[in-house]
């Protein structure tokens, strides 16, 4: 695999430190070095590897970590803690509506996993508090879109509001809260067309659904394997309709997902599920310190430290 | 901080800023490739040639810099010759050519830009719906049939994959079909089952057509990072991939992983994808793309 060399040499680079009684300016430069080159071959973003990389060092500067007792395990605690933090440090969940309904609308690029997350949504809530959701197809673009919808609402048992693909999907939206309204649904999941965040038309688009809907929680699905690009596609859809959270797809993948650290890091927006395969119930609640190992390509990095 | 200015105006700025080649600016050069996804390895393997280009032919001068680094990738890319490119026609009976992938990338798009694209150059076009996995996939390709006015081979959801492509290959022989396009469910390279399954579907094909399939096409999502070489590495393995489809080129993404995918694996890109519309596809061009890459860099 494309990474084992690297995280290979950053465990034995961390084996090497956590022996030391003493570790010198070298020994932190190469360890510094490792975690860097680490950290852009999982694919975070350099600007965010950069302002890590300085953060993490000026810590073990100020904690005087390179005269304290066993410098090595402090320096990769400090790399734990810090991404662990960086990520969002607990879990947390959906926001909910005082009055029902409660709008979750999703956004993001193309293919991410939008529609599918809708369903492992929509039956995850109703095993958790046997919510009665309204799903509204509101992508009128990709062929088959709807039916996809409404598959997988066959699939959870969730009805499926549409108005086929001639319909504006910011009418479809209002018509459908509409019938939520009236049949008292507690939740309504807007499914959106995938777009670029560069495609001022359909951002507008999801700006007047934003408008009409005033969704309690705006999710941007986000494909954990997206490369460096990461960050302007967060920034982009952020910027258009200040989201509320992150949900973080195919994780089951043999990705170490470091696009998880850059979302979280331009946007400040918490990442609140992943996705963990293509079946209804593969959702998982986001693990920052799980997140974290994954990034550095370590089993548990704390395990480092605790093995003395 | 925006960060939205091109890769060529970043190297720019890296080539304004130059004062010497020292650490500092290998530093910056690395990460100026790996912003566009070129990958840590192959950023390093050229950030290292420059040191060594540096020592031993006094490459000195930011001019003399930029071009070594230019030259790097194109050589990396070494504008193939044209045949490379086109897919390869079966001569002797229906051109058969399969379509694999992780979930999303655009296998099934990609498929109804293609088989339109040569429906109008006036070949008999089928496709065969073998995603009978995702939800609303058999739908999905059937609407591009009919838009691309194209014949397809389905069955129900949930049908064996294996059943529809021996149906379609079958169909394909008999009907005098001249180009057969099969679409698969996306999947995932480290699912061992479905990958075994995608294995299996390719073996079916060579059996009833000798020396088919006559291209598979691995579709790799141009936003993906460097997932994209593991993708390549364990697709590769179950069947003999002949290029590679670079979609959503249209966003901003460099895709500069097929940079690395064409040093480590060997795998040429064939096709990019610019968009959603059924003329949104596009022979790939080399020496476009890696000069595309320093837009702004060279003058034309
Ligand atoms: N392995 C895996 N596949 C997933 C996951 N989530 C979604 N997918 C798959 O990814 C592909 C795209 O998912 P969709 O839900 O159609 O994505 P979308 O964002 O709605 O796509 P568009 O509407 O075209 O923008 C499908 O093949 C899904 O089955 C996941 O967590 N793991
Ligand atoms: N912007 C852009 N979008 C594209 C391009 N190619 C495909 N898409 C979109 O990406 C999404 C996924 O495309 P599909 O063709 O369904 O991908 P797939 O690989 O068949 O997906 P699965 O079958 O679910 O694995 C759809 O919304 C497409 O419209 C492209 O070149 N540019
Ligand atoms: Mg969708
Ligand atoms: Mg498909």
């Amino acid at each position: 695999m494309a990474f084992e060399g690297l995280s290979e040499k950053l465990q034995d680079t961390f084996k090497k430190l956590r022996g030391k009684g003493k570790i010198s300016e070298a020994d932190l430069r190469e360890t510094m070095r490792d975690i860097r080159l680490a950290l852009l071959d999982a694919d975070v973003n350099f600007t965010v590897v950069r302002n890590f990389i300085k953060s993490v060092q000026s810590k073990a500067k100020g904690e005087s970590v390179l005269e304290g007792l066993n410098p090595g395990q402090q320096i990769i605690k400090i790399v734990n803690d810090e991404l662990t933090e960086m990520m969002g440090g607990e879990a947390t969940t959906l926001k909910k509506s005082e009055k029902i309904p409660t709008i979750i609308m999703m956004a993001g690029l193309q293919g991410a996993g939008k529609t599918t997350t809708v369903g492992k949504l929509a039956k995850r809530l109703k095993e958790e508090e046997n919510a009665r959701p309204l799903m509204i197809a509101a992508d009128i673009y990709r062929p088959a879109a709807i039916e996809q919808l409404q598959q997988v609402g066959n699939q959870v048992d969730v009805p499926v509001f549409e108005e086929g693909t001639d319909v504006d999907p910011v009418k479809i939206v209002e018509d459908g809260l509409a019938q939520a309204r009236e049949n008292k649904n507690d939740y309504v999941f807007i499914d959106t067309a995938g777009r670029l965040q560069i495609d001022e038309k359909l951002m507008d688009e999801l700006k007047n659904i934003k408008e009409v809907a005033k969704p309690t929680d705006i999710l941007l699905v986000v494909d954990a394997m997206t490369g460096q690009n990461a960050v302007n596609t967060a920034e982009g859809f952020n910027d258009a309709l200040d989201i509320t959270g992150v949900v973080l797809t195919k994780l089951d993948g043999d990705t170490r997902g470091g696009a998880a650290l850059s979302i979280k890091a331009v946007t400040g927006k918490p990442i609140l599920y992943t996705g963990q395969g293509e079946k209804m119930d593969n959702l998982d609640i986001f693990h920052p310190d799980r997140m974290a190992s994954r990034i550095l390509g370590m089993g548990d990095v704390l395990s480092f430290v605790e093995k003395t | 901080a925006k960060s939205r200015s091109s890769f060529g105006q970043k190297l720019n700025q890296l080539f304004a800023n130059f004062r010497s080649v020292d650490e500092d600016f290998f530093e910056d050069l690395e990460d100026t490739l790996i912003e566009s996804d070129v990958g840590v390895k192959t950023a390093m393997e050229i950030s290292d040639q420059l040191r060594e280009a540096v020592k031993l032919e006094n490459v000195k001068g930011s001019k003399d810099v930029q071009n070594f680094v230019i030259q790097k990738l194109v050589e990396i890319y070494d504008a193939p010759d044209n045949s490379e490119n086109e897919l390869k026609l079966n001569t002797d009976g229906p051109t058969v050519i399969l379509f694999i992938g992780v979930n999303g990338a655009g296998k099934t798009t990609t498929i109804g830009k293609m088989a339109n694209k040569y429906r109008e150059s006036g070949k008999r076009v089928l496709v065969a719906a073998a995603d009978t996995f995702r939800a609303g996939a058999i739908q999905q390709l059937d609407e591009w049939a009919k838009r691309d006015q194209v014949d397809i081979v389905k069955k129900e959801e949930g049908s064996d994959p294996a059943s529809v492509v021996f149906d379609a290959v079958k169909k394909a022989k008999d009907d005098n079909y001249d180009i057969l396009f099969i679409d698969t469910a996306g999947r995932l390279q480290n699912k061992v089952n479905l990958m075994n399954e995608l294995a299996k579907m390719n073996k079916i094909i060579t059996r009833e057509i000798p020396g088919a399939p006559q291209e598979v096409l691995l579709v790799v999502d141009a936003t993906v990072g460097q997932n994209a070489l593991n993708q390549a590495k364990m697709f590769k393995e179950v069947a003999d991939i002949s290029g590679i489809v670079l979609t959503k080129l249209d966003g901003t993404a460099r895709g500069g992983i097929v940079i690395s995918i064409k040093n480590e694996i060997g795998i040429p890109v064939k096709y990019v994808g610019l968009g959603e519309k059924v003329s949104d596809l596009q022979e790939f061009n080399p020496e476009k793309f890696v000069y595309g890459l320093f837009k702004g860099l060279i003058k034309e």
